[in-house]
């Protein structure tokens, strides 16, 4: 276990230096680089912008730039915003909570309708249930997620009044019951594609634990089909999903992203397009390293689990 | 006494197996069907209809679909949407297409290096390939479109080099297991130098995951480039893109719902068709499934 748990831990650490070497690409991408936006400032001279890229060490090799960088970075100072001269990391841990809150329900109700329609596609092959699955998937695969979040506020909260249109909580109330009341619809509209994308991989898992020996020998010894899916089955057809899960996760904060926008969450997705407005360059930079640090993490987490869970990846 | 088979010349494609499995699969077809329609709408439909898509008529505001000549309705500014519509339609597709071509150039010539050389080089392209996974696309991709400047080609390159990864994936795997083939090795020991072996010999029997991951990739495009027009950062106005139609249309919801349904069903409908050929291919060429 401990040298799995090495190799894979060595994996990531080379993975996230690629991931700061892109992000870092990114920021000198930006013409005039990181004080691009005071070169527009009318009291800014062009030389007090030359004294200051001096000043923050910006004319010295790209090399020694990024070395620096991704030092302070991991010594957690991640520069402040231009905004409100806050700290980046407390900026981002602001919204944080609010993104891991929708992200977390709209997952646990992919992951229990997923399950559901994979395993019933499965069982009940080439049906119409099946077929439709199918067709759905697709096509809910296809669906802007931020149009279907339109749509649904113009029926459910324009047509029938059933929940607000936006929002984490009513000022002035804010229960619990005030905020799972704001939190059915984005929930739902962010899950829609991880419906789509978990039930698909679910059945294929199904039907791949369906067609092994130990299915055959419990049928032959005579156990019940519902005790052979809910004992044998469902549970070796849900290990693959445990990296699915990570490997969704990319997906899952684009789709957070749009959704906290139509839905003015006050999420991490909504902080990213304040900044990219108010050129706030140093969150902006902060929150596309953190969302790929979280992906890496993610990963790793996922990994692990099933390594925990599943004794043949260990060994293998 | 021997007797020579002489075995028929290659029948003409449009005979082969694939083209058969293709024309069964009747989600492919009606994709097809789809996007034919949509295509022709967009290249024809701006010169058929009786308005402009930039008029801009103040009396004629907020019309309801239907009503009068405006089949679509009109927008906050009075311009015809239908107009708008099929225009937006041009320049959405026309980015999708060429993002599309574009990351399948990056994605295939990355994918067959890192695939066929192997070792060293195959290692660190294939670990800048899982970098560029770990960030959430539409992250990159807006941070990139808030820096540089936002024309219609530069919104295609922004996408195209956020979304090459999967196709680098899907072609490493496929040559590294080619790359052991005995006519591989036969090519080797002619003598053929190694990008003729790697593009001539290896690629095209590549080609069939290749086709499916560039279906796929252009509904993919066009999403993306809906997504950030969306948000503010993609194709600019006055230029209609599907996104940038769906821009501002939430503040109107109440009042004027057409606005957002009509480019959002477009767009649905667009990339549904290309999800559905991607899947046609890949049942007639036989690729194997390891995504759904």
């Amino acid at each position: 276990m401990s040298g799995f748990l090495l190799s894979r831990l060595s994996q990531s650490i080379v993975l996230l230096v690629i991931v700061s070497i892109i992000g870092f690409t990114v920021l000198n991408l930006m013409p005039g680089g990181p004080l691009a936006q005071f070169g527009l400032d009318p009291g800014m001279t062009q030389k007090d912008v030359e004294r200051l890229a001096a000043q923050l060490g910006l004319n010295r090799p790209l090399w020694i730039q990024y070395l620096d960088w991704a030092w302070r970075l991991l010594q957690g100072d991640w520069g402040h915003s231009f905004r409100d001269g806050s700290a980046v990391l407390t900026v981002i841990g602001r919204h944080l909570s609010a993104t891991l809150l929708l992200m977390g329900t709209s997952t646990a109700l992919a992951i229990a309708a997923g399950t559901w329609i994979g395993i019933r596609g499965a069982t009940h092959r080439y049906s119409l249930f099946d077929y439709c699955a199918t067709v759905g998937a697709m096509v809910a695969l296809s669906v802007p997620t931020f149009w279907f979040g339109l749509v649904g506020i113009y029926i459910f909260t324009l047509k029938l009044g059933w929940v607000p249109a936006g929002n984490m909580y009513t000022i002035g109330d804010g229960s619990v019951l005030d905020y799972l009341h704001h939190l059915i619809l984005p929930s739902l509209v962010l899950s829609l594609v991880h419906v789509a994308i978990w039930s698909r991989y679910m059945r294929t898992a199904t039907l791949d634990a369906l067609s092994q020996d130990f299915v055959k020998t419990a049928r032959a010894k005579g156990v019940s089909e519902r005790r052979i899916l809910l004992k044998h089955v469902v549970g070796n057809a849900l290990l693959p999903m445990i990296t699915l899960a990570g490997m969704q996760l990319p997906s899952i904060l684009t789709g957070a992203l749009v959704t906290e926008t139509v839905f003015t969450w006050p999420g991490m997705g909504r902080l990213f397009l304040d900044s990219l407005g108010y050129s706030d360059y140093p969150v902006v930079m902060g929150l596309l390293i953190f969302s790929a640090v979280l992906v890496v993490l993610g990963n790793l987490i996922a990994d692990i689990v099933i390594a925990i869970v599943d004794p043949r990846i260990r060994l293998a | 006494m021997t007797t020579i088979v002489a075995y028929a010349a290659p029948t003409r494609w449009w005979h082969s197996r694939a083209v058969h499995r293709f024309l069964r699969h009747h989600l492919a077809l009606a994709g097809i069907a789809m996007i034919s329609l949509l295509v022709l709408a967009c290249i024809v439909g701006p010169y058929a209809l009786p308005y402009d898509m930039l008029y801009i008529d103040l009396r004629a505001r907020f019309a309801s679909p239907l009503s009068g000549h405006h089949y679509l309705g009109t927008d906050p500014l009075g311009r015809d949407l239908a107009a708008r519509l099929l225009m937006a339609g041009r320049v959405s597709l026309l980015v999708g297409f060429s993002a599309m071509l574009l990351s399948t150039l990056i994605g295939t010539l990355v994918g067959v290096t890192a695939g066929y050389r192997g070792g060293w080089v195959g290692a660190a392209l294939m670990r800048t390939v899982d970098g560029f996974l770990s960030y959430p696309s539409i992250f990159l991709v807006l941070a990139l479109a808030a820096t540089l400047r936002p024309s219609p080609a530069m919104i295609t390159v922004i996408i195209a080099v956020t979304s090459w990864m999967e196709t680098a994936r899907i072609v490493e795997a496929e040559v590294r297991s080619l790359r052991e083939r005995e006519f591989v090795q036969a090519a080797r020991m002619v003598g053929l130098s190694r990008s003729h072996i790697m593009f001539r010999e290896v690629l095209p029997n590549a080609i069939g995951p290749i086709i499916v991951a560039a279906s796929l990739a252009v509904a993919r495009a066009i999403l993306l480039e809906a997504y950030i027009s969306f948000l503010g950062y993609g194709i600019q106005p006055p230029l209609p893109s599907w996104g940038n139609m769906l821009n501002g249309a939430q503040q109107y919801l109440a009042s004027a719902p057409w606005l957002a349904i009509v480019p959002g069903a477009a767009i649905t409908i667009a990339v549904t068709s290309f999800n559905f050929i991607g899947d046609g291919l890949r049942d007639a060429l036989d690729v194997r499934d390891d995504h759904t």
